[in-house]
């Protein structure tokens, strides 16, 4: 049993962004971090491999800053990890890097792919099944419980306000996982050390069998340029030490609810 | 660009139609208007007259039903159909809301036909170089300006709640389309459950207060509680205190949680992510506590204060205690 899970380092805006009409934030002001719900995802895949032996492959689409974020999941236990990159494809779209995983999918010929739901920088919920959509894969989206047995998957889709709709399919297949599905380990102080040792691949296009140019061609959008966000009339601000905060607010509830 | 209409995508799931559906028309009629060409409205499900008739807005030209072989909704016949309909009428723009269920088949469609394509959507536009878009970007604290050069047709996913419903009645002619679904299904449907109900029902709370990961450990979360309940509030949370184990399910206000409408909705320490933002739209007074002045709550709320949830919670005990 083979599982990919497709992870993405995801960036935090660390400071005043000078936007002026640009496209991009100037690298220097980005944090990086694992994506929250391909935390899930790979735990999700560690369990299953733990219980019926195989490989867990992580990948992702993403500059050096990005192997931090697989490190971390050879760390928790990936048996390999591959990281695919051109500086051309800073910026690239879902589609963009769905494609080029659908190349390494297709070498990799893996019984499930595991992904996020969504990404907390972007939050395109979209990467994962766009790769379901160009390997022809069945797959469900926004999953809150997995079982195999054999080559036929039990899973819990997350529908609105807490509902559940338990649905089978049979692997290969692709799932995107949510948040709270397992409790991810944390990797020992151990198992940190020696992860550095597990292969981890760096390819670019080429590798593939395409080029930057191909893989953008295939993106959905482009983004002409970034704002800071309309904030409509927004929040009326309360100033002071928490005394005086805490003093406004006492006002306002006791004028709302009654006391 | 050629305008060769736009295409809402509209799905009955469970006898239902989902009530954004309006929104989407709304924001259909305004493409429209400004020039993307003839609005249709397609339906895809177990579709009866009732559901066409709801849909027939002002602005609205033709009205097509789609009956699904599944009895509910199924990501693979979605995408089948939606497919269908893109091939056989190529629209410039088709819209479809950003829920649970289209993330389980546009992205793939997206993929596969080659779409122009944008996801939780909340402004669009149609000009000389065709649809425009506005999305969140770093976690809602940007917003990204998006085009799609060179797309025949344009699929974007709506942010429910951004756009103005259509509400004007309409006169658009409804008519049946048989698209060839069976097989198309990939899923097995075994069951659906409601969540259970558990003790509190945060949804008739007058006076919530809600706690996010801002907490940071769960000690903190009993601490919390016994401060709600000495000022009168009911606890409840965001999704990550969930996640965590912490918090029963039935406290959890959001997208996958409950929906509430208390007078005062005391936030603290959550920032803000859209989903959560879904459960209380109807919330009277929406309050704020914050660390992060750009936390995108701010946007959301009626009052804010940028200051350390726990000295806020401390001090309000001793005030309204
Ligand atoms: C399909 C789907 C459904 C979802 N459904 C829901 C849902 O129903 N409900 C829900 O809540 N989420 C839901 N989510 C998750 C959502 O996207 C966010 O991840 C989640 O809401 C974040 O919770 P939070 O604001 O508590 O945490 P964070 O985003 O981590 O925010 C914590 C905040 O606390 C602040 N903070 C930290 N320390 C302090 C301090 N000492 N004092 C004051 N402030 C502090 C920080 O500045 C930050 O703004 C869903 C996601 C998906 C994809």
């Amino acid at each position: 049993m083979k599982v990919l899970v497709p992870v993405k380092s995801v960036a935090q805006i660390d400071g005043e962004p000078l936007l002026d009409g640009a496209a991009e934030v100037s690298p220097d002001l980005l944090e990086w971090r694992l994506n929250e719900w391909d935390e899930f995802a790979l735990e999700a895949a560690l369990r299953l491999v733990e219980g019926d032996g195989g490989e867990v492959v992580v990948v992702t689409v993403g500059q050096e800053e990005a192997e931090e974020g697989l490190l971390a999941c050879l760390a928790k236990g990936a048996d390999r990890a591959v990281r695919i990159w051109d500086p051309a494809l800073a910026g690239a779209d879902p589609l963009a890097v769905a494609g080029l995983l659908a190349r390494l999918a297709t070498e990799e010929q893996p019984d499930l792919i595991l992904g996020g739901v969504q990404s907390s920088d972007s939050g395109n919920a979209a990467t994962a099944v766009a790769l379901a959509g160009l390997l022809d894969l069945p797959r469900v989206a926004v999953v809150a419980g997995i079982e195999l047995d054999g080559d036929q998957l039990t899973v819990e889709r997350e529908l609105d306000g807490g509902a559940i709709e338990v649905l089978r399919l049979r692997t290969p297949a692709l799932l995107t996982v949510q948040t709270g599905i397992n409790e991810p380990r944390y990797a020992t102080l151990r198992a940190i050390k020696q992860a550095k040792a597990k292969p981890l691949a760096t390819l670019g296009p080429a590798e593939l069998g395409t080029d930057a140019a191909a893989a953008l061609a295939l993106a959905g959008s482009r983004t002409v340029a970034l704002a800071m966000p309309e904030r409509g009339e927004g929040a009326t601000m309360i100033d002071g030490p928490p005394s005086a905060i805490a003093g406004r607010i006492a006002e306002i509830v006791t004028a709302e609810v009654g006391s | 660009m050629t305008a060769r209409g736009v295409l809402v995508f509209g799905i009955v799931d469970d006898g239902q139609l989902r009530p954004a559906t309006a929104e989407l028309i709304g924001a259909g009629k305004a493409l429209a208007d400004d020039g993307a060409g003839p609005l249709t409205v397609a339906l895809l499900g177990a579709v009866t007259d009732a559901h066409g008739e709801a849909v027939d807005r002002a602005g609205v030209e033709e009205i097509l039903l789609v009956s699904s072989p599944e009895p509910s909704f199924e990501a693979h016949v979605a995408e089948a159909a939606l497919a269908a309909l893109i091939e056989s009428r190529r629209p410039s723009v088709v819209l479809a809301g950003h829920t649970v269920d289209s993330l389980g088949f546009a992205p793939a469609l997206a993929a596969r036909a080659g779409l122009g394509f944008a996801t939780d959507v909340s402004g669009i536009g149609w000009g000389e170089d065709g649809a425009s878009a506005r999305r969140g970007a770093y976690a809602e604290r940007l917003t990204a300006e998006l085009d799609f050069p060179g797309r025949e047709t344009v699929l974007l996913l709506l942010r429910e709640g951004a756009f103005e419903p259509a509400t004007a009645a309409g006169s658009a002619p409804v008519s049946r389309l048989d698209l060839d679904l069976a097989g198309a299904a990939r899923t097995e449907l075994v069951e659906r459950r409601t969540p259970p109900a558990g003790d509190v029902d945060i949804t008739t709370a007058d006076f919530l207060l809600s706690i996010g990961r801002g907490v940071e450990d769960e000690e903190q979360v009993a601490k919390l509680e016994e401060i709600a309940a000495k000022i009168g509030a009911t606890l409840s949370v965001s999704r990550p205190l969930v996640d965590a184990g912490w918090v029963p399910s039935d406290r959890q206000v959001g997208q996958s949680g409950r929906t509430v409408a208390p007078k005062v909705y005391l936030a603290l320490g959550i920032s803000g992510a859209v989903q959560h933002l879904a459960g209380i739209s109807a919330a009277k007074t929406i309050i704020a506590v914050n660390s992060d002045p750009d936390a995108p709550i701010f946007a959301a709320a009626h009052y804010g204060a940028v200051a350390d949830l726990f000295e806020v919670a401390t001090e309000l005990q001793q005030q309204l205690g």
